[in-house]
């Protein structure tokens, strides 16, 4: 309703209002405190804009600064004040990105082979899991359902030790395999896909037995289909993993045949054979590489990210 | 008669046939567990067993142990871990960072999400702004930081400046060496805290704002009608009805901290700290990843004490909770 009032774009230097303590009616004349309580009203707007505004632009600024700085031909990225917009947009940058040592071509290739079949056999174990969890009835559910709960409760780093060892005996150092299985069941996924069987009412499952259809079959025609949302949720947040990890994937596949996009990315120095300085404009293009992708699925996908972030709490 | 004859063997058929899928109903179950119960019994059962079998095994060596080599039992790996210097190098870093970092990012974020509650133009804009973070490479976006914090050339008489540097002359300030060599302990603190909050907004805004949207707006109304002051209204309505989310973001804030890693990565590399001063600003995890190939033993030791402080940090604030929390 004071939606005319608020102002489209704050000035962030206007000063910020202190709220102002509302005095109780009987003791003003009603018509005054009607007057005071909307400038209060639209003081507090104003406040309110200005902090959501300040506090944007800092949130935006390093995006904006890796745009520009990537734009930037290495001589004006060195000058002593920076400049805020290039003079001139320096394209070769993102040439120097993908055709320098750094090999994105590969290591996008590497790291999208990771993404997708790690996704799809995940995708697997979970729905099946799942439905065990939910659907099916053996003997120790509860206690074993509970057993891996508590799993999620230790640290993933106190895992690793074990599992560098063992990756290395099966001999799989150095391969897709590494990257792969071992992050293959994700307890968390589970317990999600578990709670939202559980709402599909029971009837469904019950009509389905008379009419004789298998527990398989209900499964990927009923349950699966129901459960897209969810489904969808957990994809994304796999495939954000596999773009964002980093220790195992260094620990275990550093060699260029399967090096994943951010252990190249930090490896890599940048630097420029003629000056023998670090080409920062180059470094910064690969990061605007890197980071686009994740910036687009985002934007489409808003809804399934934020869905499944808010039960998580677990990044990437 | 002649008819219960011939009908008495295909009953019993049929009977076989639900026997036979009784059998089967009862091991399906676990036909469908299958995978990840293999899964999760090599790369998450066997290594917690493992995990506290090579920390209380002296000099414990996975290679030697593969050559038929036996170690002793014993606490050396524990006792050996909090004599070490680098180790509680680390321990500090992750206690300060997480201190430093929990409760800023927590306040702001919960004066955020009031704000974006508050006002309805633009809301979607800002929610999507400040969700912004979360999606993003954290060693790519602490690589730019390290740019903005950063000078080039000699410190004394830097080439340039960097733009943060830029801006503190610009206001009248003097510049600080912030992340090159020679930086002060302090500056390089700072610099990984506002970067770890930064990080740290988007998934406590997007929680805490989630529970403010659910709140019944009926408390609001009566405390306007009782004319309470906003700020009144926000520690007496906001912050109580808030609490169970406020305590969980709290608690996954800490466990997140404890586990800092690969924001300083992003920042200063894998030396895990400024140039000339390598491994001053390691983490527990870092210092886990730094023994992992060469003394798994400490490693283990290390992953040991990071658990339990995890389990009794999460304890506190699960206790804490429970007394402030108010419904």
């Amino acid at each position: 309703m004071e939606k005319e009032n608020t102002p489209e774009t704050t000035i962030p230097s206007a000063p910020t209002p202190q709220p102002a303590p509302i005095k109780t009616m009987k003791e003003k004349d009603i018509k005054s405190v009607s007057v005071k309580q909307r400038v209060v009203k639209i003081l507090v707007q104003v406040g309110l804009y200005t902090f959501l505004t300040i506090l944007a632009i800092s949130i935006l600024f390093p995006f904006y600064w890796m745009l520009i700085s990537s734009l930037k031909t290495l001589t004006e990225y060195n000058e002593t004040i920076p400049t805020l917009w290039p003079r001139q947009f320096c394209w070769d940058n993102y040439v120097t990105a993908f055709t320098g040592e750094l090999n994105l071509g590969r290591l996008f290739l590497n790291t999208v082979i990771v993404g997708v079949v790690s996704t799809l056999l995940s995708l697997v174990v979970t729905i099946i899991s799942a439905f065990a969890f939910a659907r099916l009835e053996f003997k120790g559910k509860n206690l074993m359902f509970g057993a891996l709960l508590a799993t999620m409760m230790i640290p993933g780093e106190l895992f690793t030790i074990t599992n560098y060892i063992t990756v290395s005996a099966f001999g799989w150092l150095n391969t897709f395999t590494v990257l792969i299985v071992p992050f293959l069941v994700s307890v968390f996924y589970i317990y999600l896909l578990r709670q939202n069987f559980m709402q599909i009412p029971n009837e469904l499952y019950l009509a389905a037995k008379v009419d004789g259809t298998s527990d398989f079959k209900y499964l990927w025609r009923v349950m699966v289909p129901l459960s897209a949302p969810t489904l969808i949720s957990i994809t994304i947040l796999k495939m954000m993993g596999a773009w964002n990890s980093y220790i195992w994937p260094l620990l275990v596949a550093n060699d260029s045949a399967h090096k994943l996009v951010t252990v190249g990315l930090r490896g890599t120095a940048f630097v420029d054979l003629a000056t023998n300085m670090i080409n920062y404009p180059a470094q910064m293009a690969a990061v605007v590489i890197v980071t686009i992708p994740l910036l687009l699925v985002f934007i489409f996908f808003r809804k399934y990210i934020m869905r499944g972030v808010s039960r998580s709490g677990i990044k990437g | 008669m002649t008819k219960e004859k011939t009908e008495k063997p295909v009953l019993t058929d049929e009977q076989k046939k639900i026997r036979r899928k009784a059998i089967f109903n009862r091991y399906k179950a676990w036909l469908y567990l299958l995978p990840a119960i293999v899964i999760l019994l090599i790369f998450t059962v066997w290594p917690i067993f493992n995990t506290i079998r090579m920390a209380l095994l002296k000099n414990y060596d996975s290679m030697k142990e593969l050559g038929g080599m036996s170690f002793e039992f014993g606490f050396d790996n524990f006792v050996s871990v909090v004599h070490y210097n680098k180790f509680l190098t680390c321990l500090g870093n992750t206690m300060l960072l997480t201190i430093i970092t929990v409760p800023v990012s927590t306040m702001l974020a919960l004066l955020v999400a009031v704000a974006l509650n508050s006002i309805k133009f633009l809301r979607r804009a800002f929610q999507t702004i400040f969700f912004l973070p979360y999606v993003t490479n954290s060693i790519a976006i602490g690589m730019v930081f390290m740019t903005m914090f950063q000078m080039i050339g000699n410190i004394n008489n830097p080439v340039s400046l960097g733009i943060i540097n830029s801006i503190i002359e610009a206001l009248g300030g003097t510049r600080v060496n912030w992340v090159n060599v020679g930086s002060n302990y302090w500056a390089n603190i700072t610099v990984l805290a506002i970067y770890i909050i930064w990080n740290a907004l988007p998934f406590k805004i997007l929680v805490l704002l989630g529970g403010l949207q659910g709140v019944n707006k009926q408390y609001y109304d009566a405390a306007k009608v009782d004319g309470a002051s906003r700020w009144r209204i926000f520690w007496r309505i906001t912050v109580p009805l808030l609490s169970p989310m406020i305590a969980y973001v709290v608690i996954t804030g800490f466990i997140g901290g404890f586990k800092e890693y690969s924001s300083i990565v992003g920042i200063f590399g894998d030396t895990m700290g400024p140039v000339g001063n390598k491994g001053s600003l390691n983490t527990m995890v870092g210092f886990i990843y730094d023994n992992i190939q060469e003394n798994q033993g400490r490693a283990s030791a290390a992953a040991l004490i990071l658990f339990a402080i995890i389990l009794v940090v999460t304890m506190i604030n699960l206790y804490v909770s429970k007394k402030k929390v108010h419904y």
